[in-house]
């Protein structure tokens, strides 16, 4: 580095990520569930019954008529942005509300619009019930005539929320509490690691299923309960890692310049323990995936007519005597997508596991 | 002048075998500008006795009795201070280096970071002056291309340069007072040699006093204006450095020096050494602490625990049996 002074610096995280790329599997993984994240971040673009852009003429009930490009795929996308999507209500065109039905107005001579490559929304029902595979639908359709490619791609949505959000709300817990047992010990610790050690004896599924007799069966409360279950190994992990960086002696270093508790503790001692959680929360989120589909699949999770890979399954099952087609789809996208989430935690302890180090994985 | 008077000050830590007194009744002074050497053999209390200055011995060690006056605008009693008070005063006006510049820095920060952090937490400055200021501090500490030094992390950094850092971020704060505990043990001799040579010339460009902790007469030699022996966690004898190195009088202090090889010794001589080793802590020995180990032990040094007592001017010895300096 001496030669190249303006080259930056080379932190913890830049030479894990540097060990990372040369696992080819761990790419692999990586760059799938990059595509699987994009596919549930753009599905209102890639499934929809309206189009990504059209350009329409419109007599409203006034008699004005308009000829405007509209973009209500994009506009969707945006939509699913918690904060910018109501100010995309109120603004101008082309990114204003169409306030009129799509395909009811939809002239083919006068009008142009470009399509999605799926052209069918997920709760969309047809008459072409129970097909197979076709040109028309990718994946065919279920009982309802809805097109379970474009089910299956909002599924993706439901999963990756599912495993984000519940693991990040276990990270949350788990890393503080951590933490804060290690770093203290005594009487603190004892508290911490008893309710680490209560936790550790619920089967969580069943857990969830007891909970979700009182609370009703919505993704965000099946959410939280996965994070407020599941941060017990994050918690451990970090306990015992901040167990042994606490007698290092920078963190004497850092009481010695005056640093206080906390500040030793998350700003000093966290950072450095994050390496093994972060393993432990990337099969968090494997092991999330698959309980959310599981409770779908039970019937406690996504509720009808909404899409989640589990519920497709359900409704897959059900055919499953007479047009097996539906059960190979869903139950691909839940095996890949779990076992990329594996993949990448096992490489991801390789690579920052120092005596794996070297070894290449 | 004097910075910091620290009188009787005793350190217990009660262990399932027993309570173990690790610092017992030691009192000594650091005088503004002056380096203070606290000599010793490992576990002799040395340590301990700089931390607690600070509140950092943990449990189950405690401060079980004495004071440490810090002298300032107000008198302030460092053993007395609540953990609040303490921690403005830890880093700013008293500074700590440690003996592993390897571990002593956080592995996820950049130097510059970490000294930073140091200038921030004591005194408020924009984020650029103390950056300013840390490269500042990395120029004095003669760490060579500071602007690009202070954006490394510690792994890229040889052990000598981390040592530099550190007393850079010790030093960041301008503090009265800096506690080296064996700041060059894990160095080379080479980079020792240049880090006390460091240590003497900010200590002369700031006046800043110094409590310097080593086992190494030869660190002592270079850098002491006073030097404190402890033994089996009481000190055995204090004086300033020349005074010492002339006229050891404590039998402790004279095998240590007796221990030493010189350049004039017979090749064929053997090293001499102490016999026997340091006393287990929880069963030291009655009477002085050193009686079985000396050479010149009388029946009297079984029974009663010598006080310090000055012989030769400015330089009290815990020794009942010797004579002030007669046979040097």
């Amino acid at each position: 580095m001496t030669e190249k002074g303006n080259e930056k610096s080379t932190g913890f995280w830049r030479t894990a990520w540097k060990r990372y790329r040369k696992s080819r599997m761990g790419m692999l993984a990586l760059a799938f569930l990059g595509l699987l994240a994009a596919i549930a971040f753009f599905a209102p673009m890639i499934a929809n019954d309206e189009p990504i852009v059209c350009r329409m003429e419109y007599t409203n009930a006034d008699g004005a008529t308009t000829n405007e490009l509209y973009f209500p795929g994009v506009q969707e996308t945006l939509r699913q942005f918690p904060w910018v999507g109501p100010a995309l209500f109120s603004a101008p065109p082309p990114f204003s509300r169409m306030d009129f039905k799509f395909k009811k107005h939809f002239k083919p001579g006068r009008d142009w619009a470009i399509m999605p490559p799926v052209p069918f929304s997920p709760l969309e029902t047809s008459e072409d019930r129970i097909q197979g595979y076709s040109g028309r639908h990718w994946l065919g359709t279920d009982e309802l005539g809805r097109d379970v490619m474009a089910r299956l791609i909002y599924g993706t949505q439901v999963s990756m929320r599912v495993g984000f959000i519940s693991m990040g709300i276990a990270a949350l817990i788990g890393l503080c509490l951590g933490a804060i047992a290690g770093y203290f010990g005594g009487w603190v610790d004892m508290i911490i690691s008893r309710v680490i050690e209560i936790f550790m004896c619920f089967p969580v599924f069943f857990l969830i299923l007891a909970v979700l007799a009182w609370f009703p069966p919505r993704i965000e409360n099946i959410m939280i309960i996965i994070g407020l279950t599941r941060w017990v190994g994050i918690a451990r992990l970090t306990r015992g890692e901040v167990l042994r960086l606490r007698e290092l002696e920078y963190t004497a270093a850092a009481r010695a310049l005056g640093a206080g508790p906390f500040r030793i503790v998350f700003r000093h001692l966290l950072p450095n323990a994050l390496a093994p959680a972060m393993v432990s929360i990337t099969f968090g989120i494997a092991g999330a995936i698959l309980v959310e589909s599981g409770l779908s699949w039970l019937g406690f999770g996504v509720q009808a007519p909404n899409p989640s890979w589990g519920n497709i399954l359900r409704d897959g099952y059900g055919l499953m005597a007479t047009t097996p087609h539906m059960i190979p789809p869903a139950c691909a996208a839940i095996f890949l997508a779990v076992l990329c989430f594996n993949l990448v935690g096992d490489t991801l302890r390789d690579v920052i596991d120092p005596r794996t180090r070297g070894r290449g994985t | 002048m004097t910075l910091l008077s620290i009188r009787n000050l005793s350190v217990e830590f009660h262990t399932e075998e027993g309570i173990v007194r690790a610092v017992d009744e030691v009192s000594f002074d650091i005088p503004r500008g002056k380096t203070v050497c606290l000599v010793g053999e490992s576990g002799c209390g040395k340590s301990v006795s700089a931390y607690s200055l600070l509140g950092l011995v943990s449990p189950p060690g405690r401060v079980v009795g004495g004071e440490a006056l810090l002298k300032g605008e107000i008198e302030q009693d460092l053993l007395k201070l609540s953990e609040q008070e303490l921690r403005s005063i830890r880093g700013n006006r008293i500074s700590m280096i440690f003996q592993e510049p390897m571990t002593s820095l956080n592995p996820v920060f950049t130097i510059g970071d970490q000294i930073i952090e140091a200038i921030l937490s004591h005194q408020a400055m924009s984020k650029g002056k103390a950056r300013a200021k840390a490269i500042s501090m990395l120029e004095q500490v003669r760490i060579p291309a500071p602007e690009q030094r202070v954006d490394e992390y510690p792994h890229q950094l040889s052990g000598g340069m981390r040592q530099r850092a550190l007393i850079a971020m010790a030093l960041a704060t301008e503090p009265e007072l800096l506690i080296a505990d064996e700041p060059t043990t894990a160095l080379d001799v080479t980079i020792q040699a240049q880090i006390l040579e460091l240590l003497k010339e900010l200590q002369a460009d700031t006046g800043l006093s110094v409590l310097f902790i080593t086992h190494d007469l030869g660190v002592v030699a270079e850098i002491a204006d006073e030097v404190v022996v402890m033994y089996a966690s009481r000190v055995v004898e204090k004086a300033p450095a020349r005074e010492l190195f002339a006229n050891p009088l404590h039998p402790y202090t004279r095998g240590l020096f007796n221990s030493l090889p010189s350049l004039g010794g017979s090749a064929d001589g053997r090293l001499k050494t102490i016999e026997g080793s340091v006393p287990d802590p929880l069963a030291f020995p009655t009477g002085c602490k050193f009686w079985p180990r000396c050479e010149l032990a009388v029946d009297g040094c079984r029974e009663t625990e010598p006080e310090l007592r000055t012989l030769a001017a400015d330089h009290p010895v815990a020794c009942d049996v010797i004579e002030g300096g007669a046979d040097d």
